[in-house]
């Protein structure tokens, strides 16, 4: 009986309390045409021991994250989570309680939401945080879809450095509203001239990326200017390591940022559970979609915290409402949120620091090995692109079976046309070490 | 009493030059930023983050902890939310580091151990719902309902159907209107019968060639089977339209019926529901659909599919709705529902929705008297209660719910069917024992007396928590959404 149910007895017991003779009294509304005569097929039922096998088992048939040192990155980074993050977030008070619907006692959860809202809002410089989305994909998707309502108008500029993945988010949610998609650009940043001959009167948001999907700096405040100019809302995507030491968005004429909290105090979990960031201009807040935690006062006048301005959600607004959403990826977000209170502003910058010459140290090897070359050329921040004289897969593939290291993402998996070309993202947890036998390992391999 | 101070928040105790966490030393050559980064590109200004050292983070976060509710301290029967016990062996399992470390862009062949789980439970919920295919990718019971109703679109746009709107009964949770509207489906509100349950026959005259699903919450949110469920199927069928079964409350059927038996073309599965993953203070959970083979075809992408025993994620599928998750949907949270399946196992699964119901059944019996069930007749998993009586003594429900918290209990979902006039609904789930639910039968029925002869106690509640009643006008009028640095001066 694990986790439930009653002894017999016990259940005799309710069932005359009830005032019924046997369970089946109780079901007598569900048609016998309706009811399982079988087991469902499945294995019966395994103690902790057998589910410890189980699962040992299925880590076994995985490469070891602990021992393989790590170059992919594209949208998931490899940070340091600090130690006291998991012990926070499995405390029972946190992980086991449910969205903060009573707010006199959900005040843990509400003020470690109104304390994430600030932080994000501190990183992007913008005014208004939401208390998350499930991730930057579907996060980008809303603000595509408010970006369509505030202006009336209906076309997505995206350019090609977005991810792939958070792109094609974007159009499945933008099908049914009708928003067209438009890419725009190659794969060096985006340009205002390109920005301004693709904008027309029916352009709802210019959507990129910081830093793009192939690494590269994006000069967000000349497309925010030529976005502007036609009326456009600007729509960045931004890493939030990279915002200890890249300018927020925010400040350089941002409407709406996005981006992915989970590489801050989480696990990659193989892509989920995330957690989307959300922040917007405040003329936009009563657009906002997701939960958005206030600060008040109760009734002896001393200060809480609560949900705020529900009216824009599904559970008041039903079919008028912003979006679906009616939770966030809270538990993630609270990863997040530890993780920078631990940091503080000199351990953020002190880590994408080590991001950045880390890459940049990664670059300079790897660009040695005969035949290997930047492409896309350009600053970037942890991560980089380069052009290799075979197949990526092929390389990544000899690399690992080498030396032990996962060399970078295949970048063939997201455009055909790509497939010579590896995704190298370099963090604070690399060691100049690691990033030397990565390039001897490639030195050999393309040899 | 405690004297009450004020909350405070991680920046008010922040001391300039306090740090928690540091970072190696660097190991590669110095770079300075400018050498690096364009000068448009570097920050300007440090972002305000607290600094703290480490004991004080801790401290403050387990003071913050300590001013929650939780399912681990006390009972928390939210109706339709079904906060069941969180088994701890899953939070170890989802975590083994071979597990949660992996990255979703590695190489398939390195992640076969992982896939292959994921393949295996995706059998196995389909066997438990009785579907032939699931999608694991949505990241929320929301997400999963969009999705779903991507799908209907997917379908009869394929089909060359020329369908419009869905049928949504008026006790169905706010998120099915709100998801039929962001596919552009128009929406058709179908009437309860006086008995709570669906009207077949309006249901018959409401159907036409336009109509494109139903969604159908089973059991409804009055905690009642739709004993029609099989008529319903065929009405809808017969226009070529599809029965949406929205699983909230699959707690109650589990190992009892399936929603595939009953004619459901498409299903979302809570998995923080009814799989027992931690509901996290809001998330994340995850929402998986389940379908019929006609729908297969239209399933996201990736697809983790099997080949020769090895598995592999399939993008190439044209009649796709395409891509809802980053990579393949909360992978952390499904190992967790994964974990728990395997637990229950075949034999232990009809053991949860059986002692849902007793408990719901049995909690009902104990409260009724103070507080009129809507709906009589047993219910399944949870029930509906009316405060309309409380009036007369100037209390609603939500007082009710209030003075709940003052002793020690969660509240139910409040004013939740919108069918029901000032009511509470109320899901104990199988986890809680005899005696939790006396004590809370207990308990509700105290406030009945105070009800009756202290009013001004329920009215007032709560007295007993870390803050008392909040004003949420206020907040809502004068937003202060973040900390500034200058209390007063900086907000708005």
């Amino acid at each position: 009986m694990p986790y439930t149910g009653h002894s017999p007895d016990e259940e005799k017991d309710l069932l005359a309390a009830i005032g019924v003779g046997r369970f089946d009294d109780l079901i007598q509304a569900l048609p016998q045409s309706l009811r399982l005569t079988r087991p469902v097929g499945i294995p019966p039922g395994m103690s902790e021991l057998e589910l410890r096998r189980l699962f040992d088992e299925a880590e076994r048939g995985n490469y070891d994250p602990r021992r393989t040192p790590s170059f992919i990155g594209a949208g998931l980074y490899d940070h340091d989570i600090p130690a006291v993050v998991r012990h926070m977030t499995l405390r029972s008070e946190f992980y086991t309680a449910y969205t903060p619907y009573q707010a006199e006692v959900a005040q843990g959860t509400l003020m470690t939401i109104f304390e994430f809202q600030t932080m994000v809002c501190e990183l992007t410089g913008m005014d208004v945080a939401n208390a998350s989305m499930y991730d930057a994909g579907s996060a980008a998707a809303e603000a595509a879809l408010l970006a369509a309502t505030a202006t009336s108008r209906t076309k997505i500029l995206v350019a090609r450095s977005f991810h792939p993945h958070h792109r094609a988010i974007m159009e499945t949610y933008g099908h049914s509203p009708g928003l067209e998609f438009v890419d725009l650009g190659g794969e060096n940043p985006l340009t205002a001239a390109e920005v301004t001959a693709a904008c027309d009167s029916r352009t709802a948001a210019l959507v990129v990326q910081q830093p793009n999907f192939l690494g590269g700096i994006e000069n967000l405040a000349e497309l925010a200017e030529a976005a502007h100019a036609a009326g456009a809302l600007f729509v960045v995507s931004a890493d939030p390591v990279s915002l200890g030491i890249l300018e927020p968005p925010g400040r350089l004429g941002a409407d709406i940022v996005v981006g992915e909290g989970q590489n801050l105090g989480n696990p990659p979990s193989y892509g989920g559970p995330a957690c989307g960031l959300f922040a917007c201009k405040k003329d936009l807040v009563r657009r906002l979609p997701g939960r958005l935690v206030a600060e008040t006062v109760d009734v002896e006048g001393r200060r809480g915290f609560v949900l705020t301005l529900q009216t824009r959600e599904q559970h008041i607004r039903r079919e008028k409402a912003t979006s679906n959403i009616c939770t966030n990826n809270n538990l993630v977000a609270l990863g997040f949120t530890i993780t920078l209170a631990l940091l503080g502003p000199a351990g953020l910058a002190e880590m994408s620091k080590l991001c950045l010459q880390k890459a940049r140290y990664a670059e300079s090897r790897l660009v040695k090995i005969p035949g290997v070359k930047r492409d896309p050329l350009g600053p970037f921040f942890c991560e980089f692109a380069i052009r290799l004289p075979k197949p990526a897969s092929q390389v990544i593939d000899r690399v690992y079976r080498d030396s032990g290291i996962l060399a970078g993402f295949d970048l063939g998996r997201v455009n055909p046309a790509w497939g010579d070309r590896l995704l190298v993202a370099v963090t604070e947890k690399r060691t100049r070490e690691e990033i030397d036998s990565l390039a001897a390992s490639m030195g050999r391999v393309l040899a | 009493m405690k004297a009450k101070r004020n909350l405070r928040l991680i920046y008010d105790r922040n001391v300039p030059g306090h740090r928690a966490h540091r970072m190696p030393p660097s190991d590669v050559p110095e770079l300075a930023a400018h050498d690096a980064l364009p000068s448009y590109a570097i920050r300007t200004a440090p972002p305000r983050l607290p600094e703290v050292r480490e004991p004080e983070a801790v401290r403050h976060y387990i003071r913050l902890s300590a001013l929650n509710h939780h399912v681990d301290k006390a009972i928390y029967p939210l109706g339709s939310c079904t906060m069941k016990y969180n088994p701890k062996i899953n939070e170890d399992l989802a975590g083994l580091p071979g597990l949660a470390g992996l990255h979703p862009m590695a190489p398939q062949d390195l992640v076969q151990g992982l896939l292959g789980m994921l393949h295996r439970f995706g059998r196995e919920l389909a066997e438990v719902v009785g579907m032939d295919e699931v999608s694991l990718h949505p990241a929320a019971g929301a997400q999963g309902e969009l999705l779903g109703i991507r799908l209907v679109r997917q379908y009869h746009d394929a089909k060359g159907n020329r369908k419009k709107t869905i049928i949504i009964p008026d006790s169905a949770h706010g998120t099915n209107p709100a998801t039929a509207r962001m596919v552009g489906f128009e929406v058709k509100e179908l009437k309860s019968k006086s008995d709570g349950k669906l009207d077949v026959e309006a249901l018959r005259r409401m159907v036409d060639a336009e109509t494109a699903a139903i969604m159908v919450t089973n059991p409804n949110t009055l905690g009642h089977f739709e004993t029609e469920i099989e008529e319903v199927a065929r009405i809808i069928h017969d226009v070529d339209a599809l029965l949406y079964l929205d699983g909230a409350n699959l707690n109650a059927m589990l190992g009892l019926t399936r929603p595939g038996d009953m004619g459901a073309d498409i299903v979302h599965i809570n998995l923080h529901k009814t799989f027992s993953t931690p509901h996290g203070g809001g998330g994340p959970g995850a929402g998986p659909i389940a379908v019929r083979s006609k729908l297969a075809p239209y399933l996201p992408v990736p697809v983790i599919v099997e080949k020769d025993g090895r598995f592999a994620l399939e993008e190439d599928r044209p009649g796709s709705v395409g891509r809802l998750h980053p990579y393949v949907g909360n992978v952390g949270i499904i190992l967790r529902a994964f974990a728990y399946l395997r637990a229950l196992g075949c034999d232990g699964l009809a053991r949860v929705s059986r002692a849902a119901i007793v408990n719901a059944n049995y909690l009902m019996r104990q409260v009724e008297q103070d507080y009129p069930v809507a709906y009589p007749g047993p219910c399944m998993h949870e029930f509906v209660v009316s405060c309309t009586w409380m009036k007369k003594h100037g209390v609603k429900n939500g007082d009710v719910a209030k003075r709940m918290l003052d002793y020690g209990v969660h509240a139910p979902t409040v004013s939740f069917p919108l069918i029901v006039h000032d009511c509470l609904m109320i899901e104990p789930t199988e986890s809680e024992s005899r005696a939790s639910l006396d004590s809370l039968g207990e308990i509700l029925r105290e406030i009945a007396r105070e009800v009756r002869e202290e009013p001004d106690t329920v009215i007032g509640a709560p007295h007993d928590t870390p803050v008392r009643r909040l004003d949420e006008g206020a907040a809502a009028r004068n937003l202060v959404l973040r900390w500034r640095p200058t209390e007063g001066t900086e907000r708005g």
